[in-house]
């Protein structure tokens, strides 16, 4: 079955094409191809799971020849291992629920086919990067998420908000991405071939040039996965469409870079430098993003930055070597970042609007996405038995026994994460779901009800992915363990039980003080005292972004746009205007009358006589 | 004395081509310039004693040709007036360079 892995990109990509031109001619709409292109491909990888996990060579590869370049042949192919398989089941599954789920939270939509299409490209350029064999070929499709993502954040163009959310995070990925290619070029120069299979096994020194290629490649890395300091696309984003939100934050874009780091961890092993980098800004971001979570009033943005800080937690647990933690994380956050977005979307469409101070009390209209919400928000806040408990808590363990300065920041701030992530889950929770509603009494209020079936279908499924991927880590036969074959010097994930008791002490105290300070005065934003700054405008970063790059830039470009037309354009201009000056004297004496022209040609030629036989006398 | 003639008859050709408005006077001024031409060609002939004539041979030319270039001057002066009903040049200036509409663009 691995031989037919080329498929699982290759179907969502012909949903695409055959969605966007002939989508609205598809006998049930756009939907229909959508759904079945994603659904063929999650179909295909779980065949591919099996097939990975059964047979007893660990990596298959198959490749054809493509182009040639720079003296060796490109090949395009797929490369698929245990860690592929588990994260295009990830993928396909997270993208069926998201079409499933649009065709109600879009339903009206007058660009619904566009989106479907785009949402199937979207997931196509995932997989290509999952099962890609060639770094070219994995930097395709990590371009064409950039574009998709562009395009879907930007899917309400006729908004302002929207527009500046998609330009700032295809610029902002940009920059990494250009750090990106460049690492891709030194890694596959170093390694004299662009294959990923000999590009980790080559040999030789591994000297500072190889560390600077695997430091840049990190810079693909932290745009992708929104890392600081270039996060600050990811919580903009948020002006896409719901569903798009929980497709970027859980199976695509995001995944990326945690995923790629995961790929090609054998490098990030050799240059232990990359390694404690990736652990510092991991460090930054964990615990920054968690307390600008604390004091954002907008609903969506919350979850945005909560991701954030999770990805953080996947990019630690990966720089101390809990390799097989950090990919675990990347799964059960998948599952549980999903869920919560869908269930967003489900209260957003419902209530109108994002701003929790205008929910409350949407327990009793909503109780579906009310059970499965807590659920995800247990998940995320990492309370036993939910998926987020053990992937979180192996992570810490992987930093625990890395030990020394690495190991023991990591460990601290990741704890201190955790109580700053349960105080926002709580806060989220009580403030949408508890309480009474706070939004407007009169007719502008709107009905309060549950969503539609294929709205909430997709949430009890992830909702259950959310509670049984927290089971695999006890019985080991079960566990994801079994097809994640961690590289040779990283550490297996255990959980520790002092780990959990103390973790889950953290979550159960910060969640419960929380809940005391909201039921003092229901009504009010029980973490009032922190929604203002540094917290409310995420410790300024996008001011400063805006005081020493964006309006630089833009006096700049003004500066060559003044120039351009007062300089250049005036030049050409004025030549213009010069000669129809010229020309218009000229054209005077063209009106037509022939006895003009013979006028003029006697009188020149008797001028030409006298002037000569006066010049020759 | 065959030189002024010709001269003179050159400058009453010149006259009629710019100062006549009816086409056909205007053909006929230009007949008045080639044959001064040829007056001086056979004038020269007979001055230079040349035996093998070539002024006169000339001269015979320009009288083909000239009577070719009437025909076809006639037939269109023919064709304008049956199309524009006037045979006066100073009054068909289709080919003058009028001012050009304005471009919206500018």
């Amino acid at each position: 079955m691995t031989h037919l892995a080329w498929l699982l990109p290759a179907l969502p990509a012909l949903a695409a094409v055959v969605g966007l031109f002939v989508g609205t001619r598809v006998a049930g709409g756009p939907a229909v191809p959508a759904i079945l292109g994603t659904g063929g491909a999650f179909v295909m990888s779980l065949l591919v799971l099996g097939a990975a996990e059964g047979s007893p060579a660990k990596v298959h590869e198959s490749a054809v020849a493509w182009t040639p370049i720079g003296g060796q042949t490109l090949h395009v192919g797929t490369r698929v291992d245990g860690l592929v398989a588990v994260i295009a089941v990830m993928v396909c599954a997270v993208a069926l629920l998201v079409q499933v789920y649009s065709t109600a939270y879009m339903a009206g939509d007058p660009r619904y086919s566009v989106y479907a299409a785009e949402v199937s490209l979207f997931t196509a350029a995932m997989l290509l990067v999952v099962v890609a064999s060639n770094l070219f070929e994995l930097l395709i499709g990590w371009e064409l998420m950039g574009l998709c993502s562009y395009l879907l954040i930007g899917h309400y163009w006729q908004t302002e908000g929207a527009r500046a959310a998609a330009v700032k995070a295809f610029v902002t990925t940009r920059f990494g991405d250009a750090a990106f290619l460049v690492g891709i070029i030194v890694l596959g120069v170093h390694a004299g071939s662009f294959e990923i299979s000999r590009v980790l096994a080559a040999p030789g020194p591994r000297g500072g040039v190889f560390t600077a290629g695997v430091i840049l490649l990190l810079g693909g890395v932290v745009g992708k996965s929104a890392q600081f300091p270039l996060h600050v696309w990811l919580p903009d984003a948020m002006a896409g469409p719901t569903p798009i939100s929980a497709l970027i934050h859980a199976a695509t874009m995001v995944a990326a870079g945690i995923f790629v780091v995961a790929r090609l961890y054998p490098l990030f092993l050799a240059a232990p430098v990359a390694l404690t980098v990736l652990g510092i800004i991991a460090c930054i971001t964990m615990l920054g993003a968690a307390l600008a979570a604390l004091a954002e009033d907008d609903l969506k943005r919350v979850l945005a930055w909560s991701t954030v800080s999770q990805l953080a937690y996947m990019a630690a647990g990966l720089a101390v070597r809990g390799w097989t933690a950090g990919v675990y994380h990347l799964l059960t956050h998948a599952a549980f970042k999903a869920l919560l977005f869908l269930a967003a979307g489900s209260v957003l469409r419902t209530v109108g609007t994002n701003l929790m101070s205008q929910m409350g009390g949407l327990r009793r209209s909503m109780p579906v996405t009310f059970v499965t919400a807590v659920v995800g928000a247990a998940a995320l806040a990492g309370l036993p038995p939910f998926a987020g408990a053990f992937s979180k808590d192996g992570i810490l363990d992987a930093a625990h026994e890395r030990g020394g300065a690495l190991g023991t920041a990591v460990y601290v701030v990741g704890l201190l994460t955790v109580l700053v992530t349960a105080a926002y889950v709580t806060r989220f929770v009580v403030r949408t779901f508890l309480g009474d509603y706070r939004g407007a009494a009169d007719e502008s209020r709107p009905r309060l009800h549950e969503s539609p079936l294929v709205m909430t279908a997709p949430l009890v499924a992830l909702a259950t992915a959310a509670v049984v991927l927290g089971l695999p880590v006890l019985p080991h036969r079960w566990g994801v363990a079994r097809w994640l074959d961690a590289p040779v010097g990283t550490t297996a994930l255990h959980v520790a039980a002092g780990g959990v008791v103390l973790s889950t002490a953290l979550v159960v105290v910060s969640a419960v003080s929380v809940y005391a300070l909201w039921r003092r005065d229901p009504a009010a934003d029980p973490l009032a005292m922190l929604a203002r700054r540094p917290f409310a405008n995420a410790f300024g970063v996008d001011w400063f972004y805006d005081r020493a790059l964006v309006r630089p830039l833009h006096a700049f470009a003004n500066a060559i746009l003044r120039l351009d037309d007062g300089g250049l354009d005036a030049a050409v201009e004025g030549s213009g205007t010069t000669a129809t000056g010229i020309g218009g004297a000229l054209r005077r004496l063209q009106n037509g009358n022939i006895q003009t022209y013979a006028s003029g040609l006697v009188i020149a030629v008797i001028a030409l006589v006298v002037g000569l036989s006066w010049v020759m006398a | 004395m065959a030189l002024l003639l010709s001269a003179l008859l050159f400058g009453v050709g010149v006259y009629g081509v710019l100062a006549r408005r009816n086409a056909i006077a205007l053909l006929m001024a230009v007949e008045l310039m080639l044959n001064a031409a040829n007056l001086d060609l056979v004038a020269f002939d007979a001055w230079f004693k040349d035996t093998m004539h070539a002024g006169q041979v000339f001269a015979l030319f320009v009288v083909v040709v000239a009577a070719a270039e009437v025909g076809v001057g006639l037939a269109i002066v023919l064709a304008v007036f049956r199309l524009r009903e006037t045979v006066a040049v100073d009054e068909l200036r289709e080919l003058a360079d009028v001012d050009p509409p304005v471009r919206a663009d500018t």
